[in-house]
């Protein structure tokens, strides 16, 4: 059973009722018409591939029928947080890393105790 | 009142209508209930359905003035008038089912375009397109077990509570109007799908139908 909390709905809800819809926060061109080739090739067709913190669009398709966006580990595959539409991540690459660092440090510390 | 071009869609009373289950009746019969039916299942056919759309202030105002209910504003909520026949359900932060007796509808739905003036909302007749089907007795919750994916457990789905899940190889709404009885809007053209595999999984449970 593996459950996604839907944003809209306010609970968890089972994951066969989500589908996903690609990266997040691709924001369309203002003024299409005015970007060259590789700008709109870039919008249209380029998407990261990121090892780590992913931010992704899905759409509760079974339920509310909302999109929404989840913040997912590319690596673990664990959905670190689900936020509706316009909102902004509160978790992103830069703070988990930040994170990371901390735990290794922290780790290396714990070792270097054992050692002592 | 905005210039949408709306018609009744219901055919005249003396034009003989048949429910959605009319050939599954015939084709896959209809099991009597009996003392020993712990799931009776209730068809309620050609019923009004709507779907209301628009912001929840404005389309709430509405529907109290005109029906004396509060639209549900929390997600999966379900609310019914004093008669229980009436019913608006949450279906997304911008959407609304609003269940009424046949008939009623057309009506309504010109009435509440008359309230809302010129608002940004929308309201869909979907009455032809899906069916709602009732089950009654203690075994409900075992039966919807085995048939949708959503928690059917009586404490995790409390009286007032809908939502719009899987069901079988299909989709529903489910809610729960009372403590006894609860609910299945269901696409017409999946009901002979949904109305056999009810007869299946209530196979156990002595299932018997009421057909309307
Ligand atoms: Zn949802």
């Amino acid at each position: 059973m593996f459950q996604i909390y839907c944003p809209y709905c306010e609970e968890l809800r089972e994951e066969e009722e989500f589908h996903p819809k690609g990266e997040a926060h691709i924001a369309r061109p203002l003024d299409p018409e005015a970007c060259s080739d590789e700008e709109w090739g870039d919008y249209l067709f380029f998407r990261d591939n990121p090892r780590g913190v992913h931010h992704e669009l899905w759409v509760h398709a079974v339920g509310c029928r909302k999109f929404f966006n989840i913040t997912r580990h590319t690596v673990s595959y664990e959905i670190l947080e689900t936020y509706r539409m316009g909102e902004q991540p509160t978790i992103t690459a830069e703070s988990v890393s930040g994170d990371l660092a901390g735990r290794e440090s922290a780790a290396t510390a714990r070792q270097e105790g054992v050692r002592a | 009142m905005s210039n949408v071009n709306i018609y009744d869609s219901r055919a005249d009373a003396a034009i003989p209508a048949e429910s959605p289950l009319a050939f599954s009746y015939h084709r896959s019969g209809a099991p009597a209930a009996g003392a020993a039916s712990r799931v009776v299942l209730r068809e309620r056919p050609f019923l009004g359905h709507l779907i209301l759309r628009g912001g929840a202030i404005v389309l709430d105002e509405a529907v109290r003035d005109e029906l004396g209910m509060n639209l549900p504003g929390r997600p999966q909520g379900l609310v019914l008038d004093a008669s229980g026949e009436r019913s608006i359900q949450w279906l997304s932060p911008d959407e609304w089912l609003l269940i009424v007796p046949g008939g009623e509808e057309f009506a309504l739905e010109g009435r509440l375009r008359e309230r809302l003036g010129d608002a940004s909302f929308a309201i869909v007749n979907v009455s032809g397109g899906q069916t709602l089907l009732e089950l009654e007795g203690d075994a409900v919750p075992e039966l919807l077990m085995k048939s949708v994916i959503y928690d059917a457990h009586p404490q995790h789905f409390p009286v007032g509570k809908g939502v719009t899940t899987v069901f079988a190889k299909t989709t529903t709404i489910l809610r729960r109007p009372d403590e006894s009885r609860w609910e299945l809007v269901i696409r017409r053209s999946f009901a002979d799908y949904c109305y056999r595999w009810l007869l299946d999984a209530g196979e156990e449970y002595a299932i018997g139908v009421v057909a309307a």
